[in-house]
Order: C-alpha cells, then structure tokens, then sequence
C-alpha cells in the first residue's frame, strides 16, 4: 500500500505538500520559541515586539538550577572575584548565588518514580499479557476491560480516597507511593499493549522449545521473552512518557519530598512574575528526552496512543 | 487455550514413571497456576490503587465527611449531597463550559486531523519527516506546555498576540486572549487543538493506509467522479478508526484538567473552569469531600455510560 493513489497528478502531491509543511511549520513555532526564550536575558524575553534575533546567554539556565539574593553594591564589592563564569553572570545582575534551586532535586524525582513505575508496570504488565494472550482464564474479556475501564477514572476522582489512603499508610509524599499509583495507572496500557506484541509471536516457538524439555516458565523465559523485547521496549517508552508528563496526581498528592517536575516548573517564574527565560529553561530540559523519545518510537506511535487497537 | 494434548501426555506420562520431587521439577508448574501467578499481582494492584478508592469514593459520597477535619468524623446523609450536586447552578455551569470545550475541540481537531491525514496520504517526498515534526506537540507534557502557552498568549509581549496582530492590523495589547471572558473559552479551545490535532491525524492515516488500492481502480474503471470516490468509499472506510480517535480523545477531554489548570486555572472568574477543574477546588480547596465524591461519581458514571454507548455505535459502524 505504498503509492496510494497511483493516479494523483503531481501539481496536487505539491500542493498537499505545501499545506503539510505549512501547518507542521505554524505548529512547531511554540516549541521553537521555548527553546529560543531559554537563552534570552529576563529583558529580552519581554520586548516589544518579540525578539527573533537576541545575543543569547545563559542566564535562564543558572536561574533555574539556582537561587539567588539581590545584593547591594558596596556589598559587592567587598566579595573576591568571582570563581565561575556562572558566578559572574549572577552578579553582573547585581545578585549572588545562595544556593541550589529545588529544580534539580524536583527533576530527579522525575527520573526516580518514572524509571521506577515504568519498571514495574512492565514487568507486571508482561507477565500479565504473557497470561492473557495464552492460558484460558475465565472472564479473559471481562478481565481485559476491567483492566482497560480503570484507565477512564478522572484522575482527581480516585485522588481524593488515594489522598486519604496515603496519609494513613504513611506513603503520602513519597517516592514509593507515587511509583505505585503511576504503576496502578500504567498497567492498563501495558497490559493491553504488551498482549498485542506477544499475540503476534508465534506459539510454535514455545512449542518446539516444550518438546526439547523446556517447562513452560523456562520457555517463557527462554522464548518469549527475547522475541518480545522490541515490543517491551516500546511499551516501557509509553510508560515513562505518561509518568514523566503525569501532572494531577502529582500536584494534589505530593507538595515536597517527591514532588515531580511538572507542577514545579510554573513555580520558577520568580520573583515579579517575569523569569520566562528561567521556566523556559526548565521547560526544554524537561521536554527534550520526550523528543529524542517520540522520534525512536515512530514506527510504534500508533499502538501506543490507541492501546493496540490500531497496528500499521 | 491450554496447550496441546500431546505435551501434556508426555508430561504427565513422565509424571507416572518418575519420582514425584523429579517429575514436579521435570513438569515445572501448571499452566493454571502459571496463568494466576502472571495475572494475580495486576489484579491485586488494580484493586488496591483503583477499585478500593473508588468503592471508598462512593462510600465517602454518602456522607458529610471533611477531609481536613477528619476528627470530627462522619455522618450518614444518605442521597444528599447527590442532590446538591444536580441542584448546584456552578455544577452546571461547569459541566456546559465542558460541553463547549469538547464539542469545539472534537470538531476542529477532526477537520483538522482528518485534513492532514489526507493530505499525507498523497506520500509526496519527506511526508515521513513532516508527520515527526507534527506528531510532537501531543507527546509533550501537557502543563508544561499549558504553562508556556500563557507566555505565549501574553497581551503586550506575548508571540500569539504578536502574530494575530501581524496579520490582522490589530494592536496585539488591544485583545487578552486568557483575560477576557470571551476569549479566554477560546484559548483553551486553541491550545488543545494545537496539541492533540497530531492524534486525530496519525489514527486517520492508519485508516487511509488501510483502504487497498484496487477499490480506487475498480472505482476509476466504473468511471466514479473523485468526489463520489471521496465520499463512497474514502470516508466510510476511515469512519470507524476516526470515531476510535473520538473516543480516545473524549474521554481524555472530558477530563482535561493539567493542561487547563496551568494556562487559566479555571479563569477569568470560572468561564474556563471544566468540570475537573471544579471538582479539585470542592475537593481539595474546599475540602467538601462527601460532596466532591458525590459529583466524582456522577462524572465517571458519565463518561463510562457515554463511552460504553460509543462502542457499540463503533462496533455497529466497524460491522458495515
């Protein structure tokens, strides 16, 4: 299905390609300028008109991962030079660096409960779909939309028990209590995922692999699991995107300790509202691994986003 | 399907002739256990982190109890705050502002989406390159870019106001698209369709791909005008994976609440404020938890009555 229409007249392919790119170029224009406004200065990044052309800097890059204090300038001039170049760029600003800002801290959580649920809700999830796709077990359907259904619960709809839940178990603000909720909201997808990829090995595979003495968990192991891993790989790719973007559970279920870095990053705005260059560095750091993400996932993109319902 | 008989003769037969510590380990566990062993922790975790907290949900709905006076303990107030809730004016308000924003995003998002689809169905050089570009706004972490499109939408600096003014002549500090209750509907209404146009489009594309060739030729023999084409068979045939993204996205949207909350929190006054929006500020700014549950469960009720509705049109259209 590789010339769709055969007959399409080329004046009508360079037309439509004129639209596609058109559109692709108007929508990327915000990601563009996140990506420019993180090396504008705090000036720049509020002119009129809009600065397309700016001498960058790498101000919004030190305030983001730092916190500072206004300083005046006799005091300024009692300090020794400054030792980094970071430290010069502070007090050409008339301010010195007090400490680490929580982004870091913030940003590490992210890593922490996504790496941490994506490896639980895969593994479950592939042990899960192995069984699905290949025992009879009663109300296999039934299971399966259950399973699917919990996926429909608004979020802030169960937050409120979970909230209640959590502080009586002692895991609200914690970094295991939110790999287990990311988990719990995951599995779905990877269920329903998993079961397509493993659906399309074949069951002679383990078979033959039965026959030369294997035990069924050893041919699981042994058989499945290795012809599964592109489809593991993909589905773990979707679970840390969903954690890593998970926003209303992490603003109404954690405030500190495991705060992730989506409801942070608003929050670095700064004094007077104005450090846009400063979210906006936040924001890049946060968004460039879900770019280099999505354009390895490409060719599974549809699976994912339908929950296998979709295959190319 | 359990396995082939055959295996299970040889190993059952292998059973009987060795000893029984050889012949568990020679069998390894059952198909059956392996099955509930595989399956158990995903039910456990389900039950403990989503059916438990619901069944608490709608047990909480039939109460007076206030989340930050736990102390105080509960009372039993049987339907009344169900009765609250349909008899709240805000509820309704929010439940309508909800409405807009679903109808208008699902159907810009489809004229849009199914428009590229089509488009890049035509496979000129690099469509493979330009689909990547568009996918990416939908990958993104909604309040984050939620976040920054209010940058964006600023009166005076903002780029949005800047590019509308270009066109239009308009002075770009003479329009608030997040400070004016007319606009500010809108906004939102742009900022999703920004993000989630890409989804609509790559499960259209599937459905285009989908269509064999020879249905166009067998068309072109019978001498059938592009339109009639387009409609006959084009659209028919990409109906049921269009209606699919629907749902997805529905169901997404009628929940939509980060993205939201990041670009007008609910604002100017609550014209923005969905029915998510609203329920967080009972729940956890009011702490009018009996209440709040009450209305959590009049939305999932909602969204998976409407939902399970959908499917069967999806599967009645799928077996045209």
């Amino acid at each position: 299905m590789s010339s769709a229409h055969p007959h399409e007249k080329p004046w009508g392919k360079r037309l439509a390609a004129g639209l596609v790119i058109l559109y692709a170029l108007v929508s990327i224009i915000p990601l563009i300028w996140i990506f420019l406004t993180g090396f504008k200065s705090p000036q720049d990044s509020i002119s009129y008109p809009p600065k397309m052309v700016f001498s960058p800097t790498m101000e919004g890059y030190v305030n983001v991962f730092t916190t500072r204090t206004r300083q005046t300038p006799e005091y300024m001039e009692t300090l020794p030079p400054p030792e980094t170049w970071y430290d010069e760029l502070v007090r050409s600003r008339s301010m010195v660096i007090a400490g680490p800002s929580k982004f870091g801290q913030r940003f590490l959580n992210s890593i922490i409960i996504g790496f941490g649920s994506t490896f639980l809700s895969v593994f479950l999830g592939t042990l899960a779909a192995y069984a699905f796709s290949r025992f009879k077990i009663p109300l296999k359907d039934d299971l399966m939309f259950f399973i699917l259904s919990t996926r429909m619960m608004p979020p802030i709809a169960v937050a409120i028990p979970i909230f209640l839940m959590y502080r009586e178990l002692g895991l609200a603000d914690t970094h295991l209590g939110m790999i287990l909720l990311y988990t719990a909201v995951n599995i779905s997808l990877a269920v329903w995922l998993l079961k397509g990829f493993i659906d399309e090995i074949p069951r002679e595979y383990e078979e033959a692999a039965m026959i030369d003495g294997y035990s069924r968990f050893q041919s699981f192991r042994k058989v499945v699991l290795p012809q599964a891993t592109t489809g593991i790989a993909a589905t773990a790719i979707f679970c840390l995107i969903f954690s890593w973007n998970e926003y209303a559970f992490a603003l109404l279920l954690t405030s500190g300790t495991a705060q992730t870095a989506p409801p942070f990053i608003p929050t670095i705005i700064g004094e007077g509202g104005l450090d846009w260059p400063a979210v906006a560095a936040g924001a890049t750091l946060f968004l460039v691994p879900i770019v280099f993400f999505t354009i390895m996932l490409r060719k599974h993109l549809l699976r994912g986003i339908t929950f296998g319902a979709v295959r190319k | 399907m359990s396995r082939p008989s055959i295996l299970q003769k040889i190993a059952s037969s292998a059973a009987v002739a060795t000893p029984a510590p050889v012949a568990r380990q020679v069998r390894g566990l059952s198909d059956r256990a392996i099955a509930w062993l595989f399956v158990t922790p995903t039910i456990l975790l389900l039950l403990a982190i989503n059916i438990f907290p619901l069944i608490w949900t709608i047990q909480l709905s039939f109460t007076n109890y206030k989340a930050n006076r736990a102390a105080r303990g509960e009372k039993f107030i049987g339907l009344r705050n169900y009765e609250r809730v349909l008899g709240d004016a805000d509820i309704w308000i929010s439940l309508q502002t909800t409405a807009h924003f679903l109808i208008w995003t699902m159907l810009l998002q489809v004229l849009l989406g199914f428009g590229l689809a089509w488009l890049l169905n035509k496979q000129f050089k690099g469509h493979s390159f330009w689909t990547t570009l568009i996918l990416l706004p939908m990958m993104l972490s909604p309040a984050v870019v939620g976040n920054f499109w209010r940058f964006l939408y600023q009166p005076q600096i903002g780029l949005f106001n800047y590019i509308i003014a270009f066109f239009t002549g308009a002075d770009p500090s003479s329009f608030q698209m997040l400070g004016d209750v007319n606009l500010a509907p809108w906004s939102i209404v742009i900022v999703d369709t920004w993000m989630w146009t890409p989804y609509i489009m790559l499960i259209c594309l599937a459905g285009l791909r989908s269509i064999p060739d020879y249905i166009y030729e067998a068309a072109e023999v019978d001498r059938a005008s592009k339109w009639r084409q387009f409609w006959s068979i084009t659209v028919p045939m990409v109906l049921p994976f269009l209606m699919l993204a629907v749902l997805f996205r529905a169901i997404e949207n009628f929940k939509m609440f980060d993205l939201v909350v990041e670009l007008t929190n609910g604002g100017p006054g609550s014209v923005t404020e969905l029915a998510s929006i609203n329920l967080k500020r009972e729940a956890f700014e009011k702490w009018r938890t009996g209440y709040s549950s009450a209305f959590a469960i009049i939305l999932f009720v909602t969204v998976f009555g409407v939902a399970n509705i959908y499917v069967k049109a999806l599967n009645a259209v799928k077996q045209r």
